[in-house]
């Protein structure tokens, strides 16, 4: 039975994207079967991120409408055999996404895969809502910022109410934070919220920070998962959370600035 | 609360209107037959004759569906039973003039139908309530009582209870609770919380610690703005005083 996640924030330009494209080949790289789901329909990034766009036969929307099987949609990552990426169509918009639909993909993807992670667009809308309703897992991407912290706190009410766990009154959806583009530098001049500002609005479980870097932007543009760049702080900084979902105990780092000599110490560890 | 009855004294209240409402039992005339009315009444009250001895009733006529009844007969009856009628309702013209004669007060029938009444079901604490809202601004509904909320009440959320509502965890900004009763919150209350909502000024508003965005008693409010910061930021128990909203640190 696969375990799913959801990626969500309910602001944009965050890093959900970002975000679940590095959990997805983190989680593949371990060895475990992974499929990434792009739920922002007519907005379509994944596959770019993915670096697969040039790959893009069929998308989500044709296999909800029975235009394709699952098999000829899912597209295999070059890079790790365990990953495998459902892009979502551009030419569409999310009314077509159905809960019926989306729900018997999801089932049929659980009988294969080990995780599968959902990519949510932005807002509260069907696209946001549909890639939440069946989610176990729940990771709330936020940036250290009043608007974004307070996007994601309407969000985590949504997950609390509106998901199928919460419907049928099961165990409610785990829900856990990421504070990506953290800046200790600007957090200690009083410009960002620290990490115990934004704990303290959501009282939430911390997963991982990721400290706002220049690999980030690289590694979107180039089509890679900034997780492959394990020289950079952000990929560094993913592999850590994918090690914590996964159980493991690993000390959160890139929350100091003055940190940066215990980082160079569990580096070379 | 007392007045100063030095000034008071040429003109002190003898006497004050109030409205109470008392839970008096209801005689549902199901027959027109004194005879046998008088006889199973007789049965009843032998199986436990101090419970209804001198015990006030209501004769509610509403189930004859306007059929005659002789009302003069059926008050004998009943005070011959040692019961004390204090009013009819649900009766016709003729029946209504009748009790006049009688010196019962007639009171307003009750026009619920049998399928109607209102009550809220469940006397259980039903799971919490922040389930339920999230994008659709419905109120919820709970039941008369305490409420009791654990998880974090997210912005966007509304709660309304009909009894008192406590909280053990954070009430986000952009969040909503209100309750007929009071409020208590065990945790940062950031957003709205209105408490007395259909007008109890008895109630209050307790949380240990105050950054709300908007608090209200019985309709008298204060926004965010107009909250001193000597109790910001604090433990606070929030009421009303003559029409006045106050907050004060526990």
């Amino acid at each position: 039975m696969a375990r799913i996640i959801v990626v969500t924030s309910g602001k944009g330009g965050v890093g959900k994207t970002t975000t679940s494209a590095a959990i997805a080949m983190g989680l593949a790289k371990k060895g475990f079967k992974t499929a990434v789901i792009d739920f922002d329909v007519g907005l379509r990034n994944l596959d770019l991120i993915m670096g697969c766009e040039r790959r893009v036969v069929y998308d989500f929307v044709n296999v909800i409408n029975g235009e394709a099987t699952l098999n000829q949609a899912l597209i295999k990552d070059k890079r790790c055999n365990q990953l495998f990426i459902l892009p979502a169509s551009q030419t569409r918009d999310k009314d077509a996404l159905t809960k019926e639909g989306v729900g018997k993909i999801l089932k049929e993807l659980s009988k294969t895969f080990k995780y599968i992670i959902c990519d949510s667009p932005a807002g509260i809308e069907r696209g946001a809502n549909l890639a939440m309703y069946f989610a176990d897992d729940a990771f709330v991407v936020t940036n250290p910022e009043v608007a974004s912290v307070r996007d994601s706190d309407r969000m985590l009410g949504i997950l609390s109410s509106k998901s199928q766990r919460a419907e049928n009154n099961d165990e409610a959806i785990k829900e856990y934070l990421l504070l990506s583009r953290y800046n200790p530098k600007r957090v200690k001049l009083g410009e960002m919220l620290s990490v115990d500002d934004v704990q303290d609005i959501l009282s939430l479980h911390l997963l991982g920070v990721i400290p706002e870097s220049q690999s980030v932007l690289t590694a979107s543009n180039s089509g890679i998962p900034v997780i492959l760049d394990e020289n950079s702080d952000a990929g560094q900084a993913y592999t850590d959370i994918v090690n914590r979902y996964l159980g493991e105990e690993v000390p959160h780092r890139f929350i100091d600035e003055n940190k940066k000599g215990l980082l160079g110490r569990l580096f070379g560890s | 609360m007392s007045s100063d009855p030095q000034k008071t004294s040429a003109n002190f209240p003898a006497f004050e209107f109030k409205s109470g409402v008392i839970t008096v039992p209801v005689l549902n005339v199901l027959s027109t037959d004194i005879n046998v009315i008088s006889h199973q009444l007789r049965e009843k009250i032998n199986q436990a004759p101090e419970f209804f001895k001198n015990s006030s009733l209501l004769i509610d006529l509403q189930a004859l569906d306007d059929q005659e009844l002789n009302l003069a007969a059926l008050v004998d009856t009943i005070r011959n039973a040692e019961m004390v009628p204090i009013g009819i309702r649900g009766a016709t013209a003729e029946q209504k003039h009748a009790a006049k004669d009688l010196m019962l007060p007639v009171m307003s029938a009750q026009r619920s139908t049998p399928a109607a009444p209102v009550e809220p079901a469940a006397k259980t604490i039903t799971a919490p309530v922040v389930n339920d809202e999230s994008a659709s601004d419905k109120a919820t509904t709970s039941i008369v009582g305490n409420t009791v909320i654990r998880q974090p009440v997210r912005s966007g959320q509304r709660i309304y209870v009909k009894g008192d509502l406590t909280i053990i965890a954070q009430v986000s900004a952009g969040a909503e609770i209100m309750a007929e009763g009071s409020i208590h919150v065990y945790g940062t209350l950031r957003g709205r919380a209105l408490a007395g909502v259909q007008g109890d000024e008895g109630a209050g508003i307790f949380c240990s610690d105050l950054q709300a965005e908007l608090v209200s008693i019985a309709g008298n409010y204060r926004i965010s703005e107009d909250i001193d910061d000597a109790v910001r930021h604090a433990p606070v128990h929030i009421y009303l005083d003559k029409q006045a909203l106050l907050i004060n640190k526990i």
